[in-house]
């Protein structure tokens, strides 16, 4: 469904084709630009179709990559994760947690001068590699590393 | 429920960074209430937009693994004091979120 609608609308291409996309419900006012949430790679079960439902299949390991987090997150339900890719061109990143029942956590699109650079805080159920993915050049790239879980944070 | 969101945005030669506190519950559909012993329905933001100026900069999809009141930060290029930085966000449920701070 997600994938029709990405590819309905990359073929639309005029502008005309979106305004009867619109019109046809097919998209809601002012969602153009957005892509639509990947139910597939959210929903994945395990860290090789998160990743390739994200389209990160094969990402190559990168030292480019740099990842802040704790060595052990006492608090499994906040860790603070920081990502900064710096290869050249990085259009997206997006972060994964192995072990997590659903490991997809998010993914971010930069453009018109966005750094390629996220900080946030992530949900984690038991000690396991963090993996930031990113989109560079039409190729892609990702970096891991461990964090340690004390009081896991999926189950509240 | 949601209505607060916190947004500071630094500026540091022409790279502004922002910080983003939203107000949410986060819940990612996967957890039990302890008392009925059901599962607390998911309700997570899961789309993220950021403007400057009104121009998109960058755009994020969320899961439930983002933790409980949520941060965000990131770094935006170009920009000068007074530029307006916005976030419009939206959950599974339908509902919206928006901030907006002038860069200082």
């Amino acid at each position: 469904m997600d994938q029709l609608r990405r590819t309905f609308l990359k073929s639309a291409g005029v502008a005309g084709s979106v305004v009867f996309a619109i019109s046809a419900g097919l998209l809601k006012s002012g969602e153009v630009l957005a892509a639509a949430w990947n139910t597939a790679a959210f929903g994945a079960k395990n860290i090789s179709d998160a990743m390739s439902g994200a389209g990160f299949a094969g990402a190559a390991e990168s030292k480019d990559i740099e990842i802040k987090a704790p060595e052990i997150a006492e608090n499994g339900a906040v860790v603070p994760v920081e990502a900064t890719s710096k290869i050249p061109g990085t259009t997206s990143m997006a972060i994964f947690v192995e072990k997590n029942p659903t490991p997809m956590v998010a993914s971010f699109e930069f453009m018109n001068g966005t750094e390629p650079y996220i900080s946030t805080r992530i949900k984690m159920g038991q000690t396991s590699l963090v993996r930031v993915a990113v989109k560079a050049g039409g190729k892609t790239y990702m970096a891991s590393k461990e964090v340690k879980v004390t009081i896991g944070g999926c189950g509240g | 429920m949601a209505e607060g969101m916190k947004m500071r945005a630094a500026l540091q030669g022409d790279v502004a960074e922002v910080k983003v506190l939203m107000s949410h519950p986060m819940e990612p559909g996967t957890r039990k209430d302890a008392k009925t012993d059901k599962l607390v329905p998911a309700h997570f933001i899961n789309e993220v937009v950021t403007t400057l100026n009104g121009k998109a900069i960058m755009e994020a999809q969320w899961g439930g693994a983002i933790s409980k009141n949520p941060f965000l930060g990131f770094k935006v290029k170009g920009v000068k004091a007074g530029d307006k930085i916005a976030i419009n966000a939206v959950d599974n449920l339908g509902n919206k979120f928006d901030g907006e701070v002038a860069v200082a």
